[in-house]
């Protein structure tokens, strides 16, 4: 498969941008340092391209049944009109496929739903498999940019370069809530960093002028190595890494995900999860911060006093300077454990995460 | 684009070495090596006074990104170390072929440095 672009590449490429391959995409990973990067999106204002993530749209008259059977989370909790949720999607075996935000649009008479683009191909598939028992459509929408503005002036900076008509709109947006504009676009005040901020869908060919625009109004473009060590701060997880389908979402931290009542919604991957719980959940994720010698890195071993777990997601943190992670350990331990830092036992303590939310430290 | 100062002597590994007036050796890591790392955040020194052979792993440098063995370009004593590097490792970002320096070797037999790359070998090599 060749190599995908967003329309921002050229943009990225004049900012003197380090490109590399993410999922089949050419793509960003920093404009010079990912550290400067990190700290101007906790301190002022950051913008990411993530135009190669993946929006679906659901429609018809079963669009609200669909989604309840194929997601673990309850579209009938979208109380009112733009309203987001975050979602695993799972497979029978409580597995997860991935994971998503689901956006309620009334002027589509239906959803829009975000996916990643590491995994587009079999969520598609998968979706459209589902769906063959509703009468539904999806229809994925690759026309569209997005760009998402992060940090504690983001919104204030990207309201001085939207459509003015927009603005007192866009300002009263709760957190978690989205809305359908004039020309193609959709702007919700959702993230990935912990921080405040947007994420704009915009069509394609209006997004190099725009994210000129947002650079004009005082926003720094962030790249991908940042917009890692930002959502790893803020406690949230990767796909592919934090969980798969091989994990279940009830040991990936995300049992505030799934809906369980009403009892009656049978979600796929229901049966699974209420067996898991019924015979105990083994392993469960919890936010490391590291007290030895070196950074927690990815697939390391954890030593704790009920067996051995491993970690997820590590990184230095450049908020906290220090490094943190994300784990998947045996139930019940807390307090201090140890990570087998190539070969050599060094000490981390169990918090409660997020580490970092808007731009302190948080953890507990 | 990497820089790689003509006087000193570089190898395969991406440290560099520079005979000191004294016969030790200074040993530290590349520009190159410090670009593809990104931002480095910490740093881990040999022993004063271990002894290593050629090859050996030395030290550590750490990226946000990544992790990275130092290796003893040659074989000899530690006869010193950059302490101040383990407070502020990003000074391997900022100044890889001064200020960014890991440690002294004394080599058993200073001719060793003669068969090692130049600069020119080494840009070569990376591509530069």
């Amino acid at each position: 498969m060749s190599t995908q672009t967003t329309p921002l590449n050229a943009t990225h490429r004049e900012s003197g941008a380090k490109m590399v391959d993410f999922a089949g995409w050419d793509m960003p990973i920093h404009y010079g340092s990912q550290l400067k990067e990190h700290e101007t999106v906790r301190a002022d204002a950051g913008m990411f391209d993530v135009s190669h993530m993946t929006v679906i749209d659901v429609a018809g008259e079963d669009a609200t049944a669909y989604l309840q059977k194929l997601i673990a989370n309850d579209v009938a909790r979208l109380g009112f009109d733009g309203k987001a949720l975050y979602s695993g999607m799972l497979n029978e075996a409580g597995g997860v496929i991935d994971d998503l935000i689901v956006y309620r649009v009334d002027g589509f008479a239906g959803y829009r739903v975000v996916v990643n683009a590491a995994t587009r191909d079999k969520d598609l598939a998968w979706m459209q498999q589902v769906a063959s028992s509703f009468k539904v459509e999806l229809q994925e929408r690759a026309e569209l940019a997005m760009i998402a503005v992060q940090g504690p002036n983001a919104i204030a900076k990207a309201c001085k370069v939207i459509h003015e008509e927009w603005e007192s709109t866009v300002k009263a947006l709760k957190p978690f809530q989205g809305i359908a504009l004039q020309g193609g676009w959709f702007i919700a005040r959702t993230g990935y960093t912990g921080e405040d901020g947007l994420e704009i869908m915009l069509p394609a060919d209006e997004a190099a002028l725009f994210w000129k625009a947002l650079a004009h109004a005082g926003i720094a473009p962030i790249g991908l190595a940042a917009r890692d060590t930002l959502r790893l701060e803020a406690g949230m997880n990767l796909y592919g890494h934090d969980m798969d389908e091989s994990i279940s979402p009830l040991s990936a931290g995300m049992g505030w995900t799934i809906a369980w009542e009403p009892v009656e919604r049978d979600f796929i991957g229901r049966k699974a999860l209420e067996a898991q719980k019924a015979a105990g959940v083994a392993q469960v994720q919890v936010g490391l911060v590291f007290e030895g010698k070196g950074v927690l890195r990815e697939g390391m071993r954890v030593v704790t006093e009920n067996g051995d777990g491993v970690i997820t997601s590590g990184t230095f943190s450049p908020t906290l300077k220090q490094s943190i992670a994300i784990a998947r350990i045996p139930a019940g331990s807390s307090g201090q454990v140890s990570v087998d830092v190539r070969g050599k036992l060094e000490p981390a303590r169990i918090v409660k995460m997020p580490f970092v939310r808007n731009g302190k430290a948080v953890f507990a | 684009m990497s820089k790689a100062p003509a006087e000193l002597k570089y190898v395969e590994t991406h440290e560099w070495l520079r005979l000191e007036a004294d016969g030790s050796v200074t040993i530290g890591i590349t520009d190159h090596a410090q670009e593809l790392l990104g931002d480095v955040v910490y740093v881990e020194l040999p022993a004063v006074g271990s002894v290593l052979a050629k090859d050996a792993q030395a030290g550590v440098v750490e990226s946000v990104k990544a992790a990275s063995d130092v290796y003893a370009p040659i074989a000899g004593e530690v006869v010193a170390i950059n302490d101040e590097l383990v407070g502020a490792p990003e000074t391997v970002n900022a100044d890889p072929y001064g200020a960014a320096w890991f440690f002294r070797i004394k080599p058993a037999d200073a001719s060793v440095l003669d068969g090692l790359m130049s600069a020119d070998d080494y840009l070569g090599q990376i591509g530069a």
